[in-house]
């Protein structure tokens, strides 16, 4: 019995710029995962309730607006307040390099910056997925 | 056919009475003296469809250009996109653009000014400042162009939702400093349907949306004719996936469908469409890009004169400003990017745009430092000042590859335009999902184009050894918020609320009835409401748009 992993791909904030994000939806689509993009313009509370809601694995953020340190930060805090630590929080976008180091430090499990190919993503994925689903087996 | 020498003695010279020749050597290097243009006279050669196809610079179809002289007598504009953080620090970066040798002020704004909330509001949290300047107020607008003479430069300014209300504030600001409106010169982009389609920067939906910029076509040539109240957009349906032929049709098409809106009111298509200005985006495919910008200029007048019977040649003419594709930018090996928009840009001058921001090579990393945004600056100098290829105007026409690829980039182009109008027009086509559908597939397609490496992206995928590189970024200061804070503050307890309470009524009402609201856009500016309370008030009458979420 072949588990699918289910991913939420999500827009934070006010940014509109959604060709990478749904470009990433669809090719993890393609690699035979179940995707939720929830559209634009969410806040935390929306994307962290549509992850509980949805029972995903990981939530992908895409943000080009240079608001990301924000908004990973508040959708790290809401997922640990809701006991949700579990879900895997990854993301891309406009994002400098000295600001990666700081979001995993947040618990950002790995940024994707800009030519990223969408295989990458797909490998990360299948490979930091099943271990987690192991730990909670462990656990 | 009509004969050079008849061109030159009559919409050559008249153009140099309006601007002389550049008093720079129009020479080669090795002394040979080019003419302003070359045909197929020059190499004794027949072209029957020269004069329906090419014709001559400054002449109907204006393939060729829009000006008898073009950059023999000016050269396109050097118009740097800039804003970040406070309205202070913006305005001391125009006064150092300004300073550099650059010719026209274009303003980018923060994400919660172009959505329409001020700073202090709980969506703009993490956002201030951050990809533009924030204004809030007519108090902001009032700092950003302190110490510039509006009546000496040309302000663009990008913004589409809230642009009657910005473009208010910039004229509330000359109206204080006691300038004349008719002297004023500049851009508003306000196009709206291109937010649909690509880049989702809309508040209300798509009918009261064309509502408000048509009421700008209304009241703009009347109030300040030297302005361009649109800057039809295809650069953002590039930047978001799309190819160029569908950027040429996607615009041309929001074009036409602003024409047939502004028709409807009832107004004259030539009093509104000599104002009407355009925005592509030039990418890497150099002949496609050349071939693109005259495509377009031929269709634009084509349809001006024959479909919506425009009399006035400037009804003709498709006058454009361009920017080179911040998505083709790599954050891999960011210096490459400094050929990549030296080569992007060198197009865009030879397929004849107007106006041209080049982009700074950290831009897939953050906002441009001063020195990249300098070495950008620079690129176009070069380009200018340095090539030759200003000597003569349109020094590609004739080729037979450019002259096809022109005629092939029109032919498709005009396919979808009819598509779109068999559908009732591009507002239906937004409804039904059309661009979103033909925008995922296209910027899919590219990307596994890219993966299967049947596209070379040097640096990405392919030649990837890096060279470690420090590449300094430009930070927004955190501080911003705290100070848009404060001002938004001291506006509010400062301003007679009386005169806020009535403007704001007086937009309501306008919205309500459907009368033109620019005038109260006006009030509204003057008593200091601030962004926020001008578009709550119409959030309140048009409601708001979201868009289905489709993958």
């Amino acid at each position: 019995m072949d588990r699918r992993i289910r991913v939420l791909i999500a827009k934070p904030g006010l940014d509109g710029h959604d060709r990478g994000a749904k470009v990433v939806a669809r090719a993890l689509r393609d690699a035979g995962m179940e995707v939720i993009y929830t559209g634009l313009r969410q806040t935390p509370e929306m994307i962290v309730s549509a992850a509980l809601q949805e029972d995903v694995d990981a939530i992908g953020l895409s943000i080009l607006s240079g608001a990301h340190m924000h908004y990973f930060r508040e959708v790290k805090r809401l997922l640990d307040e809701q006991g949700a630590s579990d879900i895997l929080l990854f993301g891309g976008g406009i994002i400098p390099d000295e600001d990666v180091p700081k979001l995993k430090a947040l618990g950002v499990a790995e940024v994707f910056g800009p030519g990223t190919s969408t295989q990458e993503i797909v490998d990360f994925l299948r490979r930091a997925v099943p271990e987690k689903w192991r730990a909670e087996g462990m656990a | 056919m009509r004969k050079k020498h008849d061109w030159m003695r009559e919409t050559y010279q008249k153009s140099l009475e309006k601007m002389p020749e550049r008093p720079v050597a129009h020479r080669t290097l090795s002394g040979i003296a080019p003419e302003p243009l070359y045909t197929p006279e020059d190499i004794g050669v027949l072209d029957p469809e020269y004069e329906e196809k090419r014709g001559y610079p400054g002449e109907y179809p204006y393939t060729r250009g829009v000006y008898g002289s073009m950059y023999r007598s000016k050269l396109w504009t050097m118009r740097m996109f800039a804003g970040f953080g406070t309205a202070e620090q913006t305005n001391e970066r125009f006064k150092k653009l300004l300073k550099a040798g650059q010719t026209g002020l274009s303003v980018a704004f923060d994400l919660p000014t172009l959505m329409g909330y001020d700073s202090d509001h709980p969506l703009s949290k993490g956002e201030v400042g951050k990809c533009g300047v924030a204004v809030s107020s007519l108090a902001d607008m009032e700092v950003l162009f302190e110490g510039i003479d509006l009546e000496a430069v040309t302000t663009s300014m990008t913004i589409n939702s809230p642009a009657n209300a910005i473009w208010a504030m910039y004229l509330a600001v000359a109206k204080k400093r006691g300038h004349d409106w008719k002297k004023l010169g500049g851009t508003i982009q306000n196009d709206i349907l291109k937010e649909f389609i690509a880049q989702k920067e809309f508040i209300f939906p798509p009918e009261p949306s064309v509502k408000l910029v048509i009421d700008t076509f209304e009241w703009g040539p009347k109030n300040v004719p030297k302005w361009n109240f649109i800057s039809v957009s295809g650069y953002h349906i590039r930047e978001a996936g799309s190819t160029a032929v569908q950027e040429l049709a996607w615009t041309l098409a929001d074009g036409f469908e602003y024409v047939e809106a502004a028709l409807k009111r009832g107004l004259d298509v030539d009093e509104f469409a000599p104002r009407i200005s355009f925005f592509f985006d030039v990418h890497n495919d150099f002949f496609e890009e050349i071939a693109k910008f005259r495509a377009a200029r031929r269709i634009w007048a084509k349809e001006m004169r024959h479909r919506y019977g425009a009399k006035n040649p400037q009804s003709w003419m498709l006058r454009t400003h361009a920017q080179t594709a911040g998505v083709s930018l790599t954050a891999q090996q960011p210096l490459n990017n400094i050929a990549r928009v030296a080569i992007q840009a060198l197009a865009a001058v030879l397929g004849g745009t107007n106006s041209l921001h080049t982009d700074a090579y950290d831009e897939a990393l953050a906002l441009p430092t001063e020195e990249s945004a300098t070495i950008a600056l620079r690129t176009q100098q070069i380009i200018a000042y340095e090539t030759g290829v200003t000597h003569t105007i349109d020094p590609l026409a004739g080729s037979y590859y450019v002259e096809w690829l022109t005629d092939e980039m029109e032919r498709q182009a005009m396919a979808i335009i009819e598509e779109i109008r068999r559908m009732g027009g591009v507002v239906r086509a937004i409804e039904e999902g059309y661009f979103l559908r033909e925008l995922a597939e296209a910027s899919y397609r590219y990307q596994q184009e890219v993966e299967r490496k049947e596209r070379i992206i040097v640096g990405v995928n392919a030649f990837t050894d890096e060279i470690p590189l420090k590449v300094p970024i430009q930070l927004v200061d955190p501080e911003v918020e705290k100070v848009q804070a404060e001002r938004l503050a001291r506006v509010r307890r400062e301003r007679d609320p009386k005169r806020v309470e009535e403007a704001l009524e007086g937009l309501r009402r306008a919205a309500v009835e459907g009368q033109n609201t620019m005038p109260h856009f006006v009030d509204c500016a003057l008593a200091y409401c601030t962004l926020g309370e001008m578009m709550d008030v119409l959030r309140e009458v048009y409601g708001v748009y979201q868009e289905p979420a489709y993958v």
